[in-house]
Parts: C-alpha cells; structure tokens; sequence
C-alpha cells in the first residue's frame, strides 16, 4: 500500500474530524488504491532492454502513474529518459519486463483502438490520401464505406483540413500533415490520445497554432490525452499536470499540478513562471544525461538561470 | 534538352562507327552485319509477323514465370524477414543460390516437366524468384517500422497488416528488386528459347544462326534489348519515380 494511501486512511479515522471529512478522506483513499477509478493506471512498471553487448539496461524503472480520464498529462524528462518508451507500453506495441497497466481498470494486451499513439513523424501512410488515411482505423474494424467517409469528413473539418480529403501525404506542409495525424487518430474514437512529441518538428507559429487547436479538440471531445515532450513551456501551457521523469533510468521524479486558467499562451508570463519551476529541476537531469554523454572528456554543464 | 541532344550526339556517334566499319569492309558481311543488312531483316522480320508473334509468345512465357515469381517470392521474402530462425539459415542459402545462373536447372527441369512450357516456365522462375525474395526480405528491413507500430496501432493485424500497410509500405524498397528479377527472368527465358525450339524471341535467333545469317541474329538481339529498355524505362523506372516521389524517399538511381 502506498504511504500516500495510508496517509489518507489515516486521516480518514482521526478521531474528532468530522464525518464530511472522513467521508471525503475515505473516497481519496478509494481513488488512490483502486487503479479502476483512473482511466490510465501505471504501477510498478519496469523495462529492460538487452544492449548489442548482452547487456541489461534498465530503461523504465518503476514507473508509477494514473491517469484520469479526461485529464490533460504532459511528460517531460531529458532525451533517453524513457518517455516516447511509456507511450509505446500503454499503446501496447511493446510489453513492460514488469509491472501493470491497466486501462478503465483492465490490463493492457498488445494494442488496442482505445490508445491511439501520434508519433513525432506523423506515421501517416504515403500510398493513401489524406481522407483514407483519416479512414483506416475504421476500415480495418470493417465500417461501410459511406459511413467511414462521412466520419472521416467530420473529423477533417475538426482539424480545418477538409479540402485536401483528396491530397496525398506528400502533397502536405508538415503542420497539415500533423493535424491529419490527430484527425485519423481521433476517428477511431479512442479513450486516450498518446502523443509522442508531436510538434517538435514544426516551426513555431504551426506549433503554437495547433497547440490552439489541440486544447479546443481536447476540450470538445473531453478526451484523456498523455503528450510527451522535451519542451517544458509545451508542457505547462497544455497540461493539467506535468510528471518529470529522470534520465535512465526514467522514474517519476516530480509532479506539478497546472492550475493556470485556460486558454493559456506560450507566452503568457505565469506559463513562464511555472515552467521555470518545471525546468530547474529538469536540469538537474539534463546535466546528468550530458555527463553520461561526455563521460569521457569534458562535462558541459547547463546553470541554472541559463535560458531554455 | 541538353539531356536529348547528348543523347542523339552518343548514339549518332556509335551509328556513325558501325556504318565506317560495314563500310570499310574490313570483314566479310556474315562475319560482321551491315546496319542496312540489319534493318533489311527487321524490316522483313516484322511484315511477315515472326516478330511479331515472337514477341507474343516470349513475352507471355515471362510474364506468367516473373507473376509466380513474385508472388511466391513475396511470400518467402516475408517469411524469412519475419523469422530470426528462417533469417539464418536460408538467408546464406538464397544468396547463394542467385549466383547460381538459372540454366543451369535445365536438365533437371526437362527431366521432371518434360521438354515443355513448363521447363522453360521453370527456369524463368528460378532465374527470378530469388532476387524477389531477397527484395522483399530487405525490403521488410529497410521499411521505416513507424508503418507498422502506426497500423498495428490502429488496429490491423494478421493478414490486413500485412496487405494493407507492410506491402504498400515496403513498395518502395523492394521495387529495384522487383525490376532486377525481372532482368533475371527475360535473360533465363531467352536463354532457354534458345536450348528450346518453340516459337519465342530465343527460337528465332537460333533459327538465324542455323541458317549463318548474322543480320537477323543481329536484329533479334536488337528487339530483345529494345524491348528490356521498355520495360525497363517505362514500367519499373516509372513506378520507382512515383513511388519514391509520393513516399517522400530521395531518389536514388
């Protein structure tokens, strides 16, 4: 049981607090034990990887994580941290060495329609044009054409891209081509959008244009979204909750709630405020991945108050 | 335009050299055709149709071989792509294997279908069968793997995986193989023909080598290689320009 819950318990039969008070202790404790009441439930949940050498490297070291639905978490950790890695493992394209996963409270077998994974480069299907590619989850759980395309239609003009239904992939600028990645995965109807840095390819005003767009899509479709980034301003003006991992082994390292009023702006000064709360601790772990990085020769080192 | 005039300058030139040496007479005709003996015989080649139906006949005998030959070779590629077991063992056997010329399983072939269409379809197959399956074993391997993660993850698997996102997203990269064993497959049949008399570019080639007149040799040597450079350009070349422009993959050849 975990010292949060046994806190709660604890508090929960304090003699002289009052009922409603006992009351409320008790239904947190509930939500904190039961990994049923979180859309997402990660607990215990190690990975290791065998290196070229026979060697064992732990990527992902008990990672601990719930999720609620509709709940807006972004992850952000240095690079070889684990954190495309988790994604992956609640997509169920690769399976943790321990530890469970549950979604709505069931484990996580191989993937599923209810996840649905955006990759950094968009995974979109060059053979296809931008409206079959909208389709193709819907095809392969045998959907009748007419009614694929109506759906595929509506999710399209969600992302304000209907007239290029007919374009081919290659034919799209690299913020169109996200978007259509978001459409063709919200077509499918999963619970949970998995979006594994999503925009880091994209120049800055795309990006700040459709981090817009995700938060109104996120907000109309009510939606559990886990957005893994690098970029701790990303982090702060999209989330409900940001999680720091470590660099390897990725652990959670800290969580801060995000309770700034939406919408928020990149640029507002209480994003800046809260990411540079984020990011002090963040370079902790960058300077460790640069010394694990230059272990043999010199050890850059980024100071705390250097800029971004 | 540059491009064309190079190409006009070239084949002008090499023309020009072929035409001063039938002219100087250096060697007697049957040794050395003339291009007016040649396109004497192509001229008279393809009015009374033996060309023609030459071409016919060849050209289905490959196309029915190179057919098998990718999808069987499509099937074997997968499955030694997708197994580390297979991988190993019969991966050194088929490269091994394609260095083997193909007709060399002649005799074997007569002696187990007989001196018929389906020795020489045999052959053809052989002949092409291992570069489609190699192609398709690399092909798997060079294939970026976020199609597959991004199909499994919307939900295909099993045989859906594989027709609707593995095959369309290995095209590509398997595409230049797909044009070498074609290569394979219209020299093993030629080949062939010419071991085999049934009609077919190779029958008439050895036709005019029984009768000593080198021109129409000559002249079938040029309709075959003609007819590899249409292939060539406007099948394979065409679609690996297509593909690799929608794919978004940098041209390589």
């Amino acid at each position: 049981m975990s010292t949060n819950a046994q806190r709660i318990i604890a508090e929960a039969f304090t003699p002289g607090s009052g009922k409603s008070v006992k009351l409320a202790a008790l239904e947190r404790a509930f939500r904190v034990l039961s990994p049923a009441t979180a859309k997402l439930a990660l607990s215990e949940v190690c990975l290791t990887y065998r290196t070229e050498g026979g060697q064992r490297l732990l990527a992902l070291d008990r990672i601990d994580l719930q999720v609620r639905a509709g709940e807006f978490l972004c992850v952000v950790g240095p690079s070889g941290c684990g954190k495309s890695t988790l994604l992956h493992l609640v997509a169920g394209l690769q399976s943790p060495t321990s530890g469970r996963i549950l979604v709505d409270g069931q484990p996580v077998d191989g993937p599923g329609t209810d996840r649905i994974l955006i990759f950094q480069e968009h995974g979109l299907f060059p053979w296809l044009t931008a409206g079959e590619n909208v389709e193709f989850g819907m095809k392969m759980k045998g959907i009748p054409k007419a009614e694929r395309r109506e759906k595929a239609r509506h999710y399209l003009r969600l992302v304000h891209l209907t007239k290029f239904e007919n374009s081919y992939i290659h034919q799209l600028s690299g913020g169109m081509r996200q978007r259509i990645a978001i459409a063709r995965a919200l077509a499918t109807e999963p619970d949970v959008l998995l979006m594994d840095e999503p925009f880091a390819a994209l120049d800055a005003q795309t990006r700040d244009l459709l981090h817009d767009e995700l938060e109104r899509i996120w907000s109309d479709t009510g939606r559990t979204i886990v957005f893994v980034t690098h970029n701790v301003r990303e982090a702060v003006r999209l989330g409900d909750r940001v999680v720091l991992l470590t660099f390897r082994p990725g652990r959670v390292k800290s969580e801060f709630p995000v309770t700034l009023p939406r919408p928020r702006h990149l640029e507002d000064p209480d994003v800046a405020a809260a990411a540079r709360h984020v990011l002090d601790e963040l370079r902790e772990e960058i300077n460790r991945s640069l010394e694990a990085e230059y272990s043999t020769g010199v050890k850059p080192r980024i100071e705390p108050g250097a800029s971004e | 335009m540059k491009r064309t005039l190079r190409y006009f300058v070239f084949y002008g030139l090499l023309f020009g050299v072929w035409i001063l040496l039938a002219k100087l007479k250096i060697w007697p005709p049957y040794l050395f055709p003339t291009p007016w003996g040649v396109a004497e015989e192509l001229r008279g080649g393809f009015t009374d149709h033996t060309y023609w139906i030459a071409i016919a006949v060849s050209m289905k005998r490959v196309l029915i071989g190179y057919l098998i030959s990718v999808v069987l070779g499509m099937i074997l590629g997968l499955g030694v792509s997708s197994s580390k077991f297979l991988e190993e063992t019969m991966g050194g056997l088929l490269v091994s294997l394609q260095s083997l010329p193909s007709i060399c399983w002649w005799p074997l072939a007569l002696l187990w279908f007989g001196l018929s269409q389906n020795a020489i379809l045999f052959v053809v197959i052989m002949g092409s069968l291992l570069s489609v399956t190699l192609a398709m074993d690399d092909g798997r391997k060079q294939m970026p793997k976020i199609f597959g993660q991004a199909g499994r993850n919307l939900g295909a698997k099993g045989f859906k995986l594989f027709w609707y996102v593995l095959l369309p997203a290995s095209l590509p990269f398997i595409v230049s193989g797909l044009k070498q064993g074609w290569a394979f497959a219209w020299r093993s049949l030629i080949t062939a023909e010419m071991l085999y008399m049934s009609l077919g570019l190779g029958q008439v080639l050895m036709m005019a080598r029984d009768f000593n007149n080198m021109s129409a040799v000559v002249a079938v040597m040029l309709v075959i290689i003609a007819l590899g450079f249409v292939v060539d350009r406007f099948v394979f070349k065409a679609t690996e320009r297509h593909l690799q422009h929608k794919w978004g993959v940098a041209a390589t050849s």
